[in-house]
């Protein structure tokens, strides 16, 4: 499979970097696979740090695409870095919280609050 | 009114069909007027075990079907999805949210079918998953 085209919409604020998932649907496997690479390419590649991750277009999202989400805190984490979530609608939120992944990931309710002492 | 419609669909070993078996069912729940929120549960369980049945069971062997029945009215959905892999032990699967997992990848698929579902079943040879999902059954976020 191709690189692909771009699944993030990129934007800087400052040093932090906005990453807005372009799908509604965060589930094809090679979907996702193309979504982490350029996800991880943001730390590896770009030695980005401050990355908020933007949900709002995202309606649906599988467990292979929160694994995914973990790998990266890890990146971002080892790069000494901040990550967060932001703008994650309620039916979506109840998949991190049935899983705990709320309590992994710095998650906020709104861009603004992202962006907030990042 | 209510009469129960029944399906039964083989498909091949790809994802993409397992995806195209989710729309139907999930567009059957549309259609007979479910909660938004039932179909957004179910469309997400089907995601998960078609997903585990096509990849960890068939382990995407082209020679390997996936066999899905289903049936459905206004009061339930009822999805038995089989494939002909080694099956698993149920009870081999990891909780996901012990803390020395909370940040593995993997595991958390079946976690999330038994939360929005409401039965969850799997043979004692794990390669044949019932999934259930009742109207009447009372939204109890514990």
């Amino acid at each position: 499979m191709s690189a692909g085209h771009r699944r993030l919409d990129i934007e800087e604020s400052g040093d932090v970097t906005i990453a807005k998932f372009v799908d509604k649907k965060i589930l094809d496997e090679g979907n996702i696979q193309i979504i982490g690479n350029q996800l991880f390419s943001l730390v590896e590649d770009d030695g980005r740090s401050k990355i908020v991750l933007d949900f709002s277009n995202v309606e649906y999202l599988s467990s292979a695409a929160l694994g995914k989400l973990i790998t990266m805190d890890k990146k971002v984490k080892a790069a000494k870095g901040k990550l967060r979530l932001c703008t994650v609608r309620p039916d979506i939120y109840e998949v991190f919280a049935i899983t705990k992944l709320n309590k992994l990931f710095d998650m906020r309710d709104n861009l603004e609050q992202a962006l907030e002492g990042m | 009114m209510s009469s129960t419609e029944e399906f039964d669909v083989t498909i091949p070993s790809d994802t993409a069909k397992g995806r195209e078996v989710q729309e139907q069912i999930v567009g059957g729940m549309e259609s007979r007027g479910y909660a938004p929120r039932d179909v957004f549960g179910v469309r997400l369980a089907l995601e998960e075990a078609l997903v585990n049945a096509i990849k960890h069971g068939n382990k995407m062997d082209p020679d390997k079907v996936v066999n899905v029945k289903w049936e459905i009215d206004e009061e339930h959905v009822r999805v038995v999805i089989e494939d002909q892999g080694e099956g698993f032990p149920i009870e081999d699967v990891p909780d996901p949210t012990d803390e020395e997992n909370l940040d593995k990848p993997g595991g958390r698929g079946i976690m999330l079918m038994r939360s929005f579902m409401s039965v969850v079943e799997y043979n004692e040879n794990g390669n044949r998953l019932t999934l259930e999902k009742r109207t009447d059954d009372e939204d109890d976020d514990d």
